[in-house]
């Protein structure tokens, strides 16, 4: 099993949309080292004929009717927002990032 | 009077109040008085939301006067786990990225909860998002076990056990994803059940690991929680995995104590070397209990149960990593960094690396790897396919016996601190815990004495197939009445401790 490099970590906290200290970079790296060692024995386990289980109720593809039916409270929901205006959630600029 | 109130079991309140022997506020404030006076040495609360539970209070004993049918549990108060939104009332998942949110909108079992006439007393603490075993992960305050306030009252839901064992609630709402209702109970001596998969609502419990997540009851006594599990289960069309179907009576089966001729599995994984010597004794005296009042107990194999613990800390962390990306600092909570030089993604970094505590955010970053490129065939999706094998122990098990049993945990509550810096060790806790849950099967921690090494309590977890939630209330409350005094009554006086 591949060691978990500071910067694969850098890597990983990237796409997780983290930003981590040098410090905690270092901790992790140790800890997720140490967590990874243990769970690597369900490689061990021979299931390569076995169906994976993604939940424990054997239910697919549950609909409802499409029907319009009352939301929640704008005003209530912006009222939780950490910025709105002009009734929408104001967001910090989306364009012009590397 | 008021203090004798806090003593009582839920359904004697309920039926008090249905003889009008004591009113519903009586009740309420009975219990806010003993939080008001003790609560600062157990820190469980981390809410208290008088206006709403007295009002709730007032509208319950308005129909006691007027002779208006009443819910089994109508009157009696109850600590919810900060983890169900509750509409207007802070809801923190005891993390600071959720400070001062005020959820739009009702969970559903607060919703089922408010149908019933259960008093809301406020929000109890728990580990961030749910994720630990001990309640120290919680971003606001260190909840103590009230048996030794030195010592841990398990987690995550160990807000609503140390609550519920302090009696400044009959009642509380845990959630449990791989044994954070089951632990709590019985580090604390009291009672916890995790529902079959799917019979309780998720909507509006704020989601960790979605295939996992349920909600369930933790009380002092099994009736209790067999009538609040009734209280909070049932189909809800606002829940994908929500199993419409209904389940046998479980208040009838907590008090059918007849367990003449049931077949009981004793699971031979679960036990043994570096299993606390006090737990595995009092679990050895349970299961003679057992023998003693009429079941036959066989020795059962759950060949991978002890893969448990990796398909766990892969699956559940996979799950996190994704579901707590709706923490962006967008629509809700907090958001960091927003002065106009940050552009959207670093407001998010910035947010997240503010907002998350120390064990979300590993368990974000090894959910992350567990699903990256490269990685997801021998992690997630091996397993899941070990989750499969884990699944299908447990139906060839149930085809030889009604039950399973096993210690619910291999330790008593521990030394604060003393697991905090080693994540694997904190994980341990939930060896026994973690098999049910990834098959999605209900099981039931009831209390069974106090370990020698350290007077704390021991449960037993007993574990029946999926939908027969109420074999599990049989036997807890077979073992419960064989007892005679129900554990907690030997905790002592919470106000002489320190």
């Amino acid at each position: 099993m591949s060691k978990i490099t500071p910067e694969a970590l850098k890597h990983l906290a990237k796409l997780a949309r983290l930003e981590l200290s040098d410090d905690e970079l270092a901790t992790y790296a140790t800890q997720l080292e140490v967590i990874l060692e243990s769970v690597d024995k369900i490689r061990e386990v021979a299931a390569a004929d076995v169906k994976p289980m993604s939940h424990a109720v054997g239910l697919t593809n549950v609909f409802r009717k499409d029907e319009t039916k009352p939301s929640l409270d704008r005003a209530e929901v912006l009222a939780q927002a950490p910025a709105a205006q002009d009734d929408r959630f104001r967001v910090p600029r989306i364009l012009d990032e590397e | 009077m008021s203090q004798d109130l806090t003593f009582l079991s839920a359904h004697e309140l309920a039926q008090k109040i249905k003889n009008k022997e004591v009113s519903a506020v009586e009740v309420t404030n009975a219990h806010f008085d003993r939080i008001e006076k003790l609560d600062n040495k157990i820190q469980s609360f981390l809410y208290v939301d008088k206006e709403n539970a007295i009002a709730q209070a007032k509208s319950v004993d308005e129909k006691v006067a007027k002779n208006q049918p009443l819910s089994p549990l109508a009157g009696v108060p109850l600590a919810l786990k900060d983890v169900m939104t509750q509409r207007g009332v802070p809801t923190t998942c005891g993390s600071k990225i959720l400070e001062n949110w005020r959820p739009p909108y009702d969970s559903t079992v607060v919703k089922r909860l408010k149908e019933n006439d259960v008093i809301i007393l406020g929000k109890v603490n728990m580990d961030e998002f749910a994720m630990g075993s001990s309640t120290e992960n919680s971003a606001y305050q260190k909840t103590k076990n009230p048996w030794d306030l030195s010592r841990i009252p398990g987690g995550s839901s160990g807000g609503s056990s140390a609550a519920v064992a302090s009696y400044f609630a009959p009642l509380a709402i845990g959630t449990d994803t791989g044994g954070s209702i089951r632990q709590p109970a019985a580090v604390c001596g009291i009672v916890g059940a995790k529902p079959t998969y799917g019979t309780v609502s998720r909507y509006g419990l704020i989601a960790f690991a979605s295939s996992l997540d349920q909600a369930g009851p933790i009380t002092r006594n099994v009736l209790d929680a067999a009538l609040l599990n009734e209280v909070i289960a049932g189909y809800d069309p606002m829940d994908s995995t929500s199993i419409n179907q209904s389940l046998a009576s479980l208040s009838g089966a907590a008090q059918n104590k007849d367990i003449k001729g049931m077949k009981i599995g004793v699971i031979k994984e679960l036990g043994g070397e570096g299993w606390q010597e006090g737990v595995l004794e009092n679990f050895s005296q349970a299961v003679e209990t057992l023998k003693q009042l009429g079941a036959e107990v066989v020795e059962i194999s759950l060949p991978h149960a002890l893969y448990s613990l990796a398909v766990y800390y892969l699956i559940a962390p996979s799950e996190a990593s994704s579901n707590l990306a709706r923490f962006d600092g967008m629509r809700y909570g907090l958001r960091v960094g927003d002065d106009g030089s940050h552009g959207v993604e670093e407001v998010m970094r910035l947010t997240r690396a503010q907002g998350f505590g120390p064990e979300v955010k590993r368990r974000i970053i090894l959910g992350t790897y567990a699903l990256s490129t490269g990685y997801y065939d021998a992690y997630y999706g091996q397993a899941q396919k070990v989750r499969t094998l884990i699944a299908q122990d447990f139906q060839a098990a149930f085809k030889k016996v009604d039950v399973l049993v096993s210690p619910t945990s291999p330790t008593t509550a521990w030394k604060m601190g003393e697991r905090v810096d080693n994540p694997l060790a904190m994980y341990l806790a939930d060896l026994a815990t973690l098999p049910p849950s990834l098959a999605g099967v209900p099981a039931i921690s009831v209390p069974i004495g106090l370990a020698k090494e350290d007077q704390m309590p021991v449960g037993m977890q007993i574990i029946a197939p999926a939908m027969s939630d109420h074999k599990n209330y049989q036997v807890a409350a077979a073992l419960e009445h064989a007892q005679g005094e129900l554990l907690i009554s030997k905790i002592g006086d919470l106000a002489s401790k320190s």
